[in-house]
């Protein structure tokens, strides 16, 4: 954006600080423009009053992100991509995390095919109050044959609403496609040097968004882009080449470092989402594992550096859990808070006779905690012990986490082990196990020690909980 | 095939008579030109079925010509592009691309360069090891083009003082060596490739084995008498232990350029500092994901406790991929920027305990324990790619030398490094037609 203050953005505003968006003052919602948690058609008089339309027209475009934003797909499973300010995360945060692809092909039997897709659909993998899952289906044609192309798109419709890529060099095979999928706002890919007055054309016929692509010639590249834009296409995603191995993909990272700096520097023609495709390396590695793994190691480095959208191949859960986790890594906000509030939280419906449970208001660790023991329906109390948002083995090695710290919290929060339980017990995570002694001294209390991982406590509970002594 | 020339009028002659809906089933063969200039009194209803039959024609052979691949729609689009289909955009195409040229500039404010750090030392230099290894010298950050990286990363591999829990796919790796450390040392060196090792004394902390100090550095010689590669040391992480612990250890390892780990805020960091400077070791400089202590604690180095800036080396703290890594990453990234910015408190080169990913319950256990979850697969493949994922996140921000358990993962960031590094050759590969692959 162009603005880099909220008084700059204040000036367009209404300036009456009627509070319709929920702040008290224009100012005030001038600096969440700033920060991107409000959109501008949150100020309803800018949208409703004509008086505004010019300053609400002007204020847009200077509101409007360095990097354009792209759309693909329809309905609940439609993904953004692009749509960022900065080159480092903590200067504001990333927006629309990268979109995951994985690939099907147009000569798989159609009951692989299924499988894959709801496979590929079903995937999970709970984390931090949410599940972590994939985005997206990349048809890949590899028979050239528009026919089948059109067969095996209209499968994975059938099958699945997740958005969809769709990959052939050939007009015609995309053509084929498209005839299927319009309605759906498929993605293309791709158009090239050669192919780019046909596909060109497709995507103003089905008005869906455009990949172009020109391994490692940025000129070319940046030529196609300006290319689509003088024609009128706006959604378009770059792909500079995934070479997967050696100086080849030394390059390919610093093709992804100056496309970015370049558009969020300001250079128009090139500020759009990027595209890699980690799946080149099943083009090197013959075993699945290796390929897997390199892969999903290309997969993560170009989560860390502008890589907006992802085809990839391999399926395994051991590539899948840590390209979800990466990702989720990179596009956290990193303005959210690390901690959660200290003091005695409830799971489930406790009593005098349920346990209580140490740990730390790191937040990740509180979440973890908290939901394996609710998935588990277990009732029990956890103390959170204020160790400024460290989690429990390094606040243990940094004195973040002390017996003292423990006493200290439960006094804050009023919670007598003697008077609300019948055990005067609690549990330590088995990682701070070296505070036992410290803990039974300073509370009077009998100590526990848990499971080293809070998913073994359900477990762990259902053979020492009740303790044996009162 | 016969080419005629027929004027409008003469057709509406032939069908003059004609009811309209006679016409269907009337095929138009041989190359026709329509005179349509000469004009005059078609009838509407005939000019409309005329021209419904041309166009179906033309349809029909259009649909062979796409058949065959011809881009026909182009071809209507800039010939007829003044009929427009009624439900679609009208086609705008270029007949040439519009000739671009990529630029880009190098960060101007990367001005300052991050010191380097020295760790070994050989015969030369009064010590034993066969080589020594140069960490930082950065000018940009890693494998920008903004800047020539003048070290490689490297790995130093952990070795323990006793046996310890470890997840299954590490410890089949070590069950050989675990009660031997200068073993388990040589283990990793030449059948790991380790580039150094890191000797853990965690047996001298009091709440485990209590060791006493003198004895743990007996461990220490032996190490240096298994491997000639440069060594890290590492107490136990008691705080009031590891500064006794550190001392006997770095007065065995006199002359060897050791990396003493660590001086943090809350041990005497005076005393293991001093530990360093007395026998010409390195100290690591160990914070907890907090940019301001690490400022803090490497000015006490330098300006209280009189470390010179070629021995510091910053450990900001390692979180596991998913435990905390955004902040372990942003920190390390900042931490890096702000040095190559010029902020002299912090132009040290960076380590990473890279196997606290093995504390990452994805990386040891053996199924999810959300009955929600999607199946986890096995783990003896999870563990190793979230090790390298940890330190490869890490890498990126600028981290220098990654402390690491599983070969696996050693061999895979060792690969991926240098080939940011640029010194993995490979032959070329042609990706123009990716979307072929037969996987």
């Amino acid at each position: 954006m162009k603005l880099n203050s909220p008084l700059e953005a204040y000036k367009y505003l209404p300036g009456t600080n009627c509070g319709e968006c929920g702040e008290t003052t224009c100012m005030a919602f001038a600096s969440h423009l700033i920060d991107r948690s409000y959109k501008l058609t949150d100020c309803k008089p800018m949208v409703k009053d004509n008086k505004y339309s010019k300053k609400f027209d002007v204020l847009k475009q200077l509101l409007a992100p360095e990097i354009h934003e792209v759309e693909i797909g329809v309905g609940e499973r439609a993904v953004k991509i692009g749509g960022d300010d900065v080159l480092f995360r903590h200067k504001l945060t990333f927006f629309n995390k990268t979109a995951l692809a994985y690939d099907v092909w147009d000569t798989m039997d159609e009951k692989d095919l299924v499988e894959r897709i709801k496979k590929i659909d079903d995937f999970k993998k709970f984390y931090v109050g949410e599940f972590l899952t994939l985005d997206m289906i990349a048809v890949r044609s590899t028979s050239n044959d528009p026919e089948k192309f059109a067969a095996t798109v209209k499968k994975v419709i059938d099958t699945t609403d997740m958005p969809m890529v769709l990959c052939s060099f050939n007009p015609a095979v995309l053509r084929a496609g498209l005839d299927e999928a319009a309605d759906k706002k498929p993605l293309i890919y791709a158009a090239n040097q050669d192919n780019w007055q046909e596909v060109a054309e497709l995507v103003q016929e089905y008005d869906v968004a455009v990949t172009v692509f020109a391994p490692n010639d940025l000129d070319l590249l940046k030529s196609l882009a300006g290319t689509f834009s003088g024609m009128g296409i706006k959604d378009i995603v770059l792909d500079p080449g995934t070479f997967p191995t050696g100086k080849e993909l030394k390059t390919t990272f610093n093709n992804f470092l100056k496309i970015r700096r370049a558009g969020i520097n300001g250079d128009h023609d090139i500020a759009f989402p990027i595209m890699t495709v980690p799946m080149t390396a099943w083009m090197v590695y013959d075993d699945d594992v290796s390929a897997s793994y390199w892969e999903t190691v290309i997969a993560s480095i170009f989560s860390v550096r502008y890589g907006d959208i992802m085809i990839l191949h391999s399926i395994e859960p051991y590539a899948l859990l840590p390209q979800l986790h990466i990702r989720d890594t990179i596009y956290t906000d990193p303005r959210t808070p690390v901690t959660v509030d200290p003091g005695v939280m409830e799971v489930g419906s406790p009593d005098a006779n349920s346990p209580v449970i140490v740990t730390t208001n790191f937040a990740l660790t509180y979440y973890t905690v908290e939901s394996d023991l609710a998935s588990s329906k277990v009732d029990c109390y956890i103390l959170v012990v204020d160790t400024e948002g460290i989690g429990v083995e390094a606040a243990v090695a940094g004195g973040q986490l002390t017996a003292e710290k423990i006493k200290r919290d439960f006094e804050a929060a009023e919670f007598d082990l003697k008077t609300r339980t019948n055990y005067n017990t609690v549990i330590l995570p088995g990682l701070a196990a070296r505070l036992q002694g410290d803990v039974e001294d300073v509370l009077g209390a009998n100590v526990l020690i848990g499971s080293a991982d809070s998913g073994r406590l359900p477990g762990w509970l259902e053979t020492n909980w009740p303790p044996t002594k009162k | 095939m016969t080419n005629k020339n027929i004027k409008l009028s003469e057709i509406s002659d032939i069908f003059k008579k004609l009811d309209v809906e006679e016409l269907e089933g009337v095929t138009i063969e041989g190359d026709i030109e329509l005179d349509i200039s000469g004009g005059g009194g078609l009838n509407p209803a005939l000019a409309y079925a005329l021209g419904h039959e041309a166009a179906q024609v033309s349809l029909h052979v259009a649909n062979i010509a796409r058949m065959l691949g011809y881009p026909v729609d182009q071809l209507f689009a800039t010939s007829m592009g003044a009929v427009p289909a009624a439900e679609t955009t009208r086609p705008n195409v270029l007949d040439e691309l519009i000739p671009s040229k990529f630029e880009v500039s190098k960060v101007a404010e990367w001005n300052n360069s991050i010191e380097e750090v020295t760790l070994g030392a050989t015969s030369a230099d009064g010590g034993s090891r066969k080589n020594t290894i140069t960490l930082g010298g950065e000018n940009a950050l890693p494998y920008h083009f903004d800047g020539e990286m003048p070290h490689r990363n490297y790995v130093t591999m952990d070795v323990f003082d006793m046996p310890i829990g470890m997840a299954k796919s590490v410890k089949e790796n070590y069950e050989d060596v675990i009660n031997d450390p200068a073993d388990w040392a040589k283990k990793v060196v030449n059948d790991f490739n380790a580039d150094m090792v890191t000797i853990h004394l965690i047996s001298t902390d009091p709440l485990i084995n209590d060791t006493p100090a003198r004895e743990a550095a007996k461990v220490v010689e032996d190490v240096l008498q298994a491997v000639d590669v440069p060594i890290v040391i590492g107490g136990s992480g008691n705080p009031q232990k590891d500064p006794e612990v550190l001392e006997k250890a770095a007065e065995v390892a006199e002359g060897e350029r050791v990396l003493l780990a660590s001086a943090s805020l809350n041990l005497d960091y005076e005393r293991v500092a001093k530990a360093a400077t007395d026998y010409g070791h390195a100290v690591l400089s160990w914070t907890q994901l907090e940019i301001n202590a690490q400022k803090e604690l490497n000015r006490k180095l330098m300006k209280q406790c009189g470390v010179p800036r070629d021995s510091i080396v910053m450990d900001p703290t390692t979180a596991a991929l998913g435990y905390g890594l955004d902040y372990a990453y942003t920190n390390m990234e900042r931490i890096r920027l702000a040095g190559l910015m010029g902020d002299d408190e912090l132009t040290f080169p960076m380590s990473s305990g890279t196997t606290n990913a093995w504390g990452a319950r994805e990386s040891w256990m053996k199924e999810s324990p959300m009955n929600e979850d999607s199946n986890w697969g096995p783990r003896e493949y999870r563990g190793p790619i979230w090790e390298i994922i940890t330190g490869l996140t890490l890498s990126l921000a600028g981290n220098d030398l990654f402390m690491m358990m599983h070969p696996t993962s050693v061999e895979v960031l060792k690969e991926i490094t240098q080939t940011l590094f640029g010194s993995v050759e490979t032959e070329p590969l042609d990706i123009t037609n990716w979307i072929g692959t037969e996987v």
